[in-house]
């Protein structure tokens, strides 16, 4: 039975691809799980607390049980809610958080998926992620979600503007939107032609370096995180789209919203960081498995991530706006030129 | 090649029930739900083309950025269901009439309809392997050579039809109080802030 044909071509690769996706989900969630204790133990160090400690030695299965809290609350649905579109949105959301994930090369030839347009496919889910906060505001029905909508609606479609324009140099750099071509692409740079073996100076971050700085906040705008977490800004807005949700959908969303975190500090990695590269390729360095690194410097990320929630204020919504359309937008725009013009000079496009 | 005809009336079929209840739905913002799955059942069939980059960039540009904004306005528009309805039957003759027109000229366009020879023959030349050309590539290189004018003439009309966006709402109140951005960020702690030890009960 195994050879026929018929197995080999409709049931086998289905069932690896279905193993390989269930292989990354697990991963994932278990990574997303303890993504979230580093935060709240970083959140809690810059303000001289211990964060959680109870739950597991060093509270390490706090996550775990938050999760169990969750599953077996009761759900509550308002009754003036739009039940059907209610329901769904923290669906949507987690949901395309995780779909992101299936074209992200851990290592050389690790993706469950590596497309010609993998760059283009992480950008069009990441933008749609807004839909999750705009159909959960509105289903509502109730004003603090509804606000909460409309600004994420405005921020996220800002920020991805900027975000398009980053991708948009990388894409001029490397020739390819392949994400293993972009990671390979940084192989050899501007590091390598000043005689330097292959090392971090060749990555992206040296050579787009104004673009790195933009791509970061604006992942971390595109992401809902303080300091431009306005959709669910406590102070004026409870929880934002998430005030009348409870139990299971809500843990849907705030997985979704930690998914995308984790996804958009995967994507710095890869687009600025060199991805599974060594950061010299010499010995010791390049006996380690290329996944550690991809994973270290996705951490790193998350850490510089995690201190930019703790040590900077929220921003006022208007400085949000300004800086994004009137800062990000013709800087990104500038570099593109920038990028263009050197890459064409010098022969190297 | 089945599994492709498979998907293939999948996202037709979706995509077509979809549309119909765009134009279905009581509720406008259900309907633009609708539009939102219909983009994307459309995409699924660039998909299956092989025109994976126009289908991307359809989520990317449609759902992601212009049905935003869409779903944005609808959300905010304060729609009495009850009032719409009513007038119902007095428009049915009018609605009937445009419709009846614009269906016969669709026949009559669609019936006298044969494909150029020169477009037949284009047709049926080859696509490119996949593995050779690119999507992208195979675009960039007949948009900015052979098609480069209307290319650019494109990205004009859009360019006027922003500046005439902004130029309709740009509305400069002078009365309000606006932050300057350059004088803020040029503070110092040196002139805004000033220590001065103050006893205990008297106050400055």
């Amino acid at each position: 039975m195994f050879e026929s044909e018929f197995f080999l071509t409709y049931v086998a690769p289905p069932l690896w691809m279905l193993a390989q996706s269930v292989l990354l989900l697990v991963l994932l969630l278990v990574g997303v799980a303890y993504i979230l204790y580093a935060d709240r133990k970083i959140f809690a160090a810059v303000q001289m607390r211990r964060g959680p400690n109870v739950v597991g030695p060093w509270g390490l299965l706090q996550s775990f049980a938050d999760l169990l809290k969750f599953v077996i609350k009761e759900p509550i649905i308002p009754s003036g809610a739009n039940k059907g579109v209610f329901l769904m949105a923290p669906l949507v959301a987690g949901v395309l958080a995780l779909s992101a994930w299936a074209v992200v090369p851990i290592a050389d030839g690790w993706a469950v998926a590596d497309p010609n347009l993998g760059l283009l496919f992480v950008f069009a889910i990441s933008s749609l992620e807004v839909y999750g906060i705009i159909m959960g505001g509105w289903a509502s029905n109730s004003k603090y979600p509804f606000l909460a909508a409309l600004r994420s609606a405005a921020q996220m479609v800002s920020y991805e503007v900027s975000i398009g324009f980053v991708i948009i140099t990388v894409l001029l750099c490397v020739g390819s939107l392949n994400l293993t071509d972009v990671v390979n692409a940084q192989r050899d740079g501007l590091g390598t032609m000043m005689g330097a073996p292959n090392s971090l100076l060749d990555w992206h971050w040296l050579a787009l370096f104004p673009m790195f700085i933009v791509f970061f906040i604006s992942a971390i705008a595109e992401t809902n995180r303080p300091p431009f977490d306005l959709p669910e800004a406590e102070s004026e807005l409870v929880a934002g789209h998430m005030v009348e949700y409870s139990s299971t959908p809500f843990l849907l969303f705030f997985l979704g919203e930690f998914v995308a975190i984790c996804l958009m500090c995967a994507l710095t990695t890869l687009l600025f960081l060199g991805g599974w590269l060594p950061p010299v390729d010499i010995a010791p360095f390049n006996w380690i498995h290329g996944s550690v690194w991809f994973i270290l410097k996705g951490l790193f990320v998350f850490f510089c991530m995690a201190m930019v929630r703790s040590i900077v204020p929220r921003y006022r919504y208007d400085q949000l706006m300004r800086l994004g359309w009137k800062v990000f937008l013709p800087l990104s725009l500038f570099m593109v030129f920038l990028t263009a013009f050197v890459l064409q000079l010098m022969g190297w496009a | 090649m089945s599994v492709i005809a498979l998907f293939f009336y999948l996202f037709a079929t979706v995509t077509v029930a979809s549309a119909f209840m765009v134009i279905a739905a009581r509720n406008p913002v259900h309907s633009v739900l609708f539009l939102i799955l219909a983009f994307f059942n459309a995409s699924g069939l660039f998909m299956l083309m092989g025109a994976e980059f126009l289908a991307l960039i359809l989520i990317v540009v449609y759902v992601g950025a212009v049905a935003v904004l869409f779903l944005f306005v609808v959300m905010m528009l304060d729609v009495d269901f009850a009032e719409l309805r009513e007038g119902f039957l007095q428009y049915l003759p009018i609605g009937g009439i445009i419709a009846a027109i614009m269906a016969i000229e669709l026949i009559l366009v669609l019936g006298s309809y044969s494909i150029d020879a020169e477009t037949a023959r284009v047709a049926v030349q080859p696509i490119p392997d996949m593995a050779e050309t690119s999507n992208i590539k195979a675009l960039g290189d007949l948009l900015y050579t052979r098609y480069i004018f209307f290319f650019q003439l494109a990205g004009m009309v859009l360019l006027v039809a922003m500046i005439g966006a902004i130029v309709l709402t740009l509305n400069h109140r002078t009365d309000v109080k606006r932050q300057n951005i350059s004088d803020q960020v040029a503070r110092d702690p040196d002139d805004a802030v000033t220590l001065r030890g103050v006893k205990s009960g008297e106050g400055i």
